[in-house]
């Protein structure tokens, strides 16, 4: 994603210069402060940042707020967005396609064209990046369930038009882990879902070394009622399961590591959540080293981009939500992000204006620009507190994950339903402190203005009822008009390579692309293959 | 606290939206409430929930959307149950539903809608007054 704003037009677009490294009284700091044999950023174990120079080379990755609707209606708004500066588009995708199934399905009744764009089958991607250079953008993809197939058909767009594979940018989610704990978009059992994910990995590896084939998240779980502490003890263990799948399918650690990010929420405590990404990045640095030899320094640096918002913001006095983005997204810098999201004040019950969305971008710029905590590298580092509270959430996260290996590892612990459960019970734990006052939220459990009306939710989806017939006529059609043979023979070869282990699926994804198979034909077959996830209930 | 000793309810997730953690909460309240309280998991059909409502002879059912699906899966949910002779069993409804549907769902026959600022002794009050 770009750091130019898409909302500014014209003279206003142009870019300001970085922070000049001092203070407004003419003190000139340094790149960083260490003392004798203490730690310095940019090595191991990279407490103090992935960077030696920081945010002093290049600030963090402002992404920014999308929207979506029809595949016409999304390549409007990407070219918009390119138009004004942006270099980075990020797509969010309508429940059916995120779930594997088609549009006519009778399990997508309602949901078709609803939280994003339906992408079906190649033609609708190829209607969505209609006229964009996919060699120059960078394209995000929210997608974890079918996330190799819409992998497969974003290659398959830049087959179409010439684009070498080599020149493509983006990321698409990927990690499955999550979904099964907390986010809900999972299809095949555990273990068929992570040979797709090392697959995914090492194509990419090899075929597009500048996408970014998975993101490991734990924003989701901390959404959904984790504390920091799990959040990063989940996140950290399901990293170190798909490190195993990897080898086991004789991937490179010192190479594949290299393609691993991250993705959190920041929430209220400010100091708690600088130390979990002090303490995250040297946690994982320290693992990868130890348990696989890694020795690639590249291959051990913690990459992450976070939210800032989701649950932590209240629909009552929603103003107040500017200030508390504000808050996360300097405990965000503080902490060595990559990448900020900032939620806009309305999220918690609408889908963002333009003048929202907005004043979140422009909260993150004012972190940037004029606040002048990225002006020296990892400002806190050597602060008796954020030192100890470090070493205190490294050895907490640690007991995280050593109860998910007690437990007999990830895979069997999602399929049992522990971190689901422990999950809900933290998210009832959350909200009876919110419920008692033992959790002061302002303007919500305390301080409530009684003239206040309460948050009336506005629009809280875009969407156009006509848009599931309309995109259901498109898939009837596409039945039509496409070369059948040539789709079942491509579907019979993914079938083929699905029951074959040591094959991978990829390049059968690709071909079925081409062939414009849809989304709900290729998941069909994988289904017969493999089966469908049996959700654990236990509550 | 057992205002809801021996009720049987039902909590269910129709449509393909994920987030379950105020299903959850809910269903963890309601059996804290003394409720006895069935989960049924993510992903269900109308058709399937209507049949775990009258199999279970459930007293209510809660439904959690926050897809922005509501008025379509709600309306399937109540047909399949008034379809299968479940027309006396309590709907409520949660997640995120916008103000302006709330009452297009109450004509459907939806008794209430929790939504996440509520407290959940509230939840808990509201639904023992429906039940009786």
């Amino acid at each position: 994603m770009s750091e130019q704003d898409p909302l500014s037009k014209g003279a206003e677009a142009r870019q300001p210069p970085l922070p000049r490294p001092e203070t407004p009284s003419g003190i000139r700091l340094p790149e960083f402060i260490t003392r004798d044999g203490a730690e310095v950023p940019g090595q191991f174990p990279f407490t103090r940042g992935i960077f030696k120079n920081g945010y002093r080379g290049r600030l963090w990755t402002f992404r920014q707020y999308s929207g979506f609707g029809s595949a016409e209606e999304t390549n409007e708004r990407y070219k918009f967005l390119l138009a004004n500066g942006s270099s980075g588009l990020s797509v969010a995708l309508d429940l059916p396609t995120q779930c594997g199934y088609d549009p006519d399905d009778v399990m997508a009744m309602g949901e078709v064209g609803k939280v994003g764009v339906s992408l079906f089958s190649l033609a609708e991607a190829e209607t969505v990046f209609s006229g964009l250079d996919l060699a120059k953008i960078s394209t995000s993809f929210t997608i974890n369930g079918t996330a190799a197939i819409i992998y497969a058909m974003y290659v398959a767009v830049a087959d179409k038009t010439g684009v070498p594979r080599s020149a493509l940018t983006g990321t698409v989610q990927n990690d499955i882990l999550k979904e099964y704990v907390a986010r809900g978009t999972w299809i095949f059992p555990v273990r068929p879902s992570m040979r797709l994910v090392a697959d995914t990995i090492l194509f990419s590896n090899d075929n597009t070394p500048r996408f970014n084939p998975i993101s490991i998240a734990g924003a989701h779980v901390r959404d959904a009622g984790a504390t920091a502490v799990e959040e990063m003890g989940y996140t950290l263990a399901n990293g170190l399961a798909y490190v195993d799948e990897l080898l086991r399918h004789k991937g490179d650690a010192n190479s594949f590591a290299q393609r691993l990010s991250f993705f959190f929420y920041v929430h209220m405590d400010f100091l708690e959540e600088i130390a979990k990404f002090r303490a995250g990045r040297r946690l994982w640095a320290k693992l990868l080293k130890e348990r696989y030899s890694i020795t690639d320094p590249k291959a051990l640096m913690f990459r992450f981009g976070v939210v800032c918002g989701g649950s932590s913001l209240t629909g009552s006095q929603p103003y107040n939500n500017i200030s508390r983005v504000a808050l996360e997204t300097m405990a965000a810098v503080l902490g060595g992000a990559q990448s900020i999201f900032t939620c806009a004040y309305d999220e918690a019950y609408q889908i963002p204006t333009e003048f929202s969305a907005e004043i979140a971008l422009r909260t993150q710029q004012i972190v940037a620009y004029e606040s002048g905590i990225s002006k020296t590298v990892d400002p806190l580092g050597g602060s008796y507190l954020i030192e100890w509270l470090t070493d205190e959430m490294e050895n907490e996260i640690s007991k995280v994950m050593r109860q998910l290996d007690d437990y007999g590892g990830v895979e069997r612990a999602i399929e049992d339903g522990y971190p689901q459960l422990r999950i809900a019970e933290r998210a009832l734990e959350r909200k009876k402190k919110k419920d008692s006052g033992e959790t002061v939220v302002v303007g919500e459990n305390y301080f409530v203005n009684d003239n206040e009306t309460g948050a009336d939710y506005g629009e809280v989806f875009k969407s156009d009822p006509s848009a599931e017939s309309r995109i259901r006529s498109r898939l009837v059609a596409l039945r039509e008009a496409r070369d059948n043979a040539r789709v079942v023979k491509s579907l019979d070869a993914l079938e083929a390579a699905a029951r074959t282990s040591g094959t991978n699926v990829m390049p059968l994804l690709i071909e079925c692309c081409h062939a414009y198979a849809t989304v709900g034909e290729m998941v069909a077959r994988l289904k017969s293959c493999w089966g469908e996830f049996s959700e654990p209930i236990r509550l | 606290m057992q205002k809801l000793l021996g009720k049987r309810i039902i909590i269910a997730k129709p449509g393909l939206d994920g987030h379950d953690a105020g299903a959850k909460i809910i269903a963890l309240t309601l059996r804290d409430a003394g409720a006895n309280v069935i989960y049924t998991g993510l992903r269900k059909t109308p058709e399937y929930i209507a049949r775990v409502v009258i199999d279970e002879d459930a007293d209510a059912l809660g439904l959690s959307i926050l897809s922005g699906s509501h008025n379509a899966l709600v309306a399937a949910t109540i047909d399949k149950l008034r379809k299968f002779g479940g027309e006396d069993i309590k709907v409520f409804v949660g997640g995120t539903i916008p103000a302006a549907d709330h009452e297009a769902l109450r004509q459907l026959g939806v008794v209430a809608i929790y939504t996440a600022e509520m407290k959940l002794d509230q939840v808990v009050a509201s639904l023992e007054e429906h039940l009786g």
